[in-house]
């Protein structure tokens, strides 16, 4: 085996064609098919989320009406939840990296990882159908009554899209769990195992137990409207807060499927780019099982004033601030990490400092809306809508670039334009806080969230933030053209760029069919590898 | 190497795994991690049920009278011997003895068609008298308790999911009937036959515990 004629051959090259592709069982081209496919939601939820805005930009009804504006709303929310931050990073970046950071050949299960790439588009297309189709206006969180009283079905082929993109879920999860525990390379043990593969881990492991229930959930929600068998209708005896009770029982624990392999990604990133061995490593291992773990059993605080017991509110406060606790711990060790680092502020390093910006102010202001007395004003407003996309946006998303730069060069075997990477990061950071910002005040003033139109008081705060999402729309716009650029025209990328001391990074760029050319046998630390 | 090429019922094994031992025991671990998700969909359906029959006690258990218990009694039985004949057909094809298991595989999904044919006989004699989920509970006759439709909405949710899952469980079945008269099963490999086991088994559990608590809760 001459290495020359062995490195030209990679995942890329192995087969060709596009029907290669569809039927491939690499966990490396499903993780890159993953990366279009959610780059194109992406695509589609953020002109939802600019439509929404420049509706807001002044009082009254601009392009759309009121109901146009609640289907708007509905889909934004939809989209970016089920089809872009939930497969985001696991059934993406993890896709391709768990297995190289395990020094494994692939997932445990192949076949089931394709499998979940057809859920989640199927899914995707049932629920495009219901956009066409008919008026869905509930939301992303289908609120019963509200969703059965509707006249329309909309919400059913919503929602029956939702239970398939649940499976994608579900299987991701599982060949996770399998993998990292039956196929990790030898001499690798847990504490072997680099930080983004704990965090995919816990995030597995939520996804297994937290996504049957939202099946079920959905399922009933779906029998509802279709036959009326009134579990959450009280005129026939059944409960709509208990709708609430199910629907909340996945969709809390499903916000930490979407940071969990976010503070994964940001452990790396910070670990390679402070060139330091990172600082804390089983505080953050185990930090990440913990807020898994917490994530449980704090549903209740979405439901404050849904009428729960007073004494269940107190617990449920009391364990959301809990919290906090492991995320602190995270946070606290990423700065020790820097301390002293030899920084290089490089496109993937400044998202990462970016995330522990915003995910701070998104992580902190959660804890003020833990808190049951801020929470019955701060319900329902623009507070909450900014707090949770300071999490989601500049928590995950910022993860989810920054991963994508950092790992361009191994995904493809190119480099991408640093300064227009940079250019783009100040854009949606700016952008970002010029957006989101505005509407914590709005929220503390009393807008509340989901209306299609405010007090004229409210507007020049509104025409700000509007004005901030298309400073974000042109970051994102530059970051794609980063992306095609790097994809066309990048020079070749050596193996190890960044001098990065993970596993993944010892193979050569990008990796060949099996992964590595040579089984690799583990002798040290995660983060020893040189 | 060259066992990577080979048929799994000839020491075979995916490139990925070390050796077929290796897969074996991944696939089972994998199989479990399912189970674990199907126990939590369940799950769903049994916090309603307390939940409702918590709050209208008279109503669940005059629910349960309209249900015949020797209906109930008969699929668990039937349920129970399927499971059985269902470890038989593994130990038989770890024994080389391709013949009686798939006799025995066939014996289990006869079970499944009987199941589902009572479940079946049931289903039409609720729905000639009314007894319907929810909204739709038609029935005319005498009646002690009120929402008697959502205790038979729980009653239809529960036993249709199971019995979905049945009629799957009997699709798998049948495929390892395929795939076992091909000769595909033998002590080298049987690790489909022993999934499908115990999917099965679990379908079998999950009965078990809605049998008491819809037919019997009196």
């Amino acid at each position: 085996m001459s290495s020359a004629a062995d490195k030209s051959k990679n995942y890329l090259n192995h087969e060709k064609g596009l029907w290669s592709w569809l039927t491939t069982l690499d966990h490396k081209r499903i993780g890159i098919m993953y990366m279009i496919t959610v780059m194109l939601f992406f695509l589609i939820g953020g002109i939802f989320a600019l439509l929404i805005r420049f509706e807001l930009f002044s009082t009254g009804g601009q392009i759309v009406d009121a109901d146009g504006y609640n289907r708007m709303m509905t889909f934004h929310g939809a989209i970016m939840v089920f089809m872009v931050i939930i497969p985001g990073i696991p059934a993406f970046l993890g896709n391709f990296f768990l297995p190289l950071h395990l020094g494994a050949k692939d997932v445990a299960f192949p076949k089931v990882n394709l499998m979940s790439w057809y859920c989640l588009i199927i899914g995707a297309a049932i629920s495009f159908f219901s956009l066409f189709a008919e008026k869905v206006a509930t939301g992303w969180t289908f609120y019963t009554p509200y969703s059965i009283s509707e006249t329309s079905n909309g919400a059913i082929l919503l929602v029956l899209g939702a239970f398939v993109m649940g499976f994608s879920s579900i299987l991701t999860g599982l060949n996770f769990v399998a993998t990292t525990h039956r196929l990790r390379a030898p001499g690798m043990g847990f504490f072997q195992m680099p930080l983004f593969v704990w965090g995919l881990y816990s995030t597995a492991i939520l996804q297994i137990i937290a996504t049957p229930v939202l099946a079920i959930t959905l399922l009933l929600l779906a029998a509802e409207k279709t036959m009326g068998i009134g579990f959450f209708d009280p005129k026939l005896g059944g409960d709509p807060v208990l709708f609430q009770h199910f629907f909340w029982f996945y969709s809390h624990p499903a916000v930490y499927i979407m940071i969990l392999p976010a503070m994964g990604i940001i452990s790396e990133l910070i670990t390679a780019f402070s060139r330091k061995v990172i600082f804390g490593y089983k505080a953050i291992a185990f930090s990440s099982v913990g807020i898994a773990a917490v994530s449980f059993f704090v549903w209740g605080h979405h439901m404050f004033v849904s009428g729960q017991s007073q004494v269940a509110g107190v617990i449920f406060s009391f364990l959301t601030m809990l919290v906090g606790v492991p995320t602190a711990i995270k946070t606290f060790n990423w700065v020790a990490t820097m301390y002293k680092g030899s920084i290089q502020f490089q496109s993937p390093m400044l998202y990462a400092m970016g995330f522990l910006f915003l995910f701070t102010i998104g992580g902190v202001t959660g804890v003020m809306l833990a808190v049951m007395a801020v929470d019955v004003h701060f319900h329902d407003t623009y507070f909450v809508v900014a707090h949770f996309h300071y999490v989601m946006v500049g928590g995950t998303l910022m993860a989810i670039m920054g991963g994508i730069y950092y790992w361009f060069p191994k995904m493809f075997g190119k480099m991408y334009n640093e300064f227009m990477a940079q250019l783009s990061f100040l854009f949606i950071f700016v952008g970002f806080n010029v957006t989101f910002f505005p509407q914590f005040i709005l929220g503390a003033q009393g807008m509340p969230r989901r209306y299609f139109d405010y007090l004229p008081a409210f507007e020049p705060l509104n025409r700000v933030s509007t004005v901030g999402s298309w400073l974000i729309a042109i970051g994102f716009l530059i970051g794609l053209y980063v992306i095609i650029n790097g994809l066309l025209k990048g020079k070749k990328a050596p193996d190890n760029p960044w001098g990065a001391k993970t596993l993944e990074w010892q193979t050569s760029s990008p990796p060949p069919h099996t992964n590595f050319h040579e089984q690799p046998v583990v002798t040290g630390g995660p983060y020893e590898f040189r | 190497m060259s066992s990577v090429n080979k048929p799994r019922s000839e020491g075979g094994h995916a490139f990925h795994f070390d050796g077929p031992e290796h897969e074996f025991e991944t696939t089972k671990f994998g199989i479990w991690l399912f189970l674990c998700t199907e126990v939590l969909m369940f799950g769903g359906l049994f916090v309603a049920y307390f939940l409702f029959a918590h709050k209208f006690p008279e109503t669940f258990i005059e629910g349960a009278t309209y249900l015949d218990w020797k209906f109930g009694a008969v699929n668990t039985a039937v349920l129970l011997v399927s499971s059985f004949t269902m470890v038989l057909s593994i130990y038989y094809a770890q024994n080389n003895k391709t013949k009686q298991c798939v006799n025995m595989l066939f014996i289990t999904l006869a079970c499944g068609f009987i199941f589902m044919f009572i479940k079946y006989l049931e289903y039409t004699h609720k729905i000639d008298l009314g007894l319907l989920p929810g909204d739709m509970f038609s029935f005319t006759g005498e009646m002690g308790s009120t929402n008697l439709g959502l205790y038979f909405s729980t009653y239809y949710m529960m036993t249709g999911l199971h019995g979905s899952h049945v009629l799957v469980g009997m699709g798998l079945i049948v495929w390892c009937i395929v795939r076992a008269r091909r000769g595909e099963y033998n002590s080298k490999y049987f690790t489909t036959l022993e999934c499908v086991g115990l999917f099965w088994h679990l379908v079998d559990l999950i009965w078990i515990y809605l049998f008491p608590l819809l037919y019997l809760v009196d």
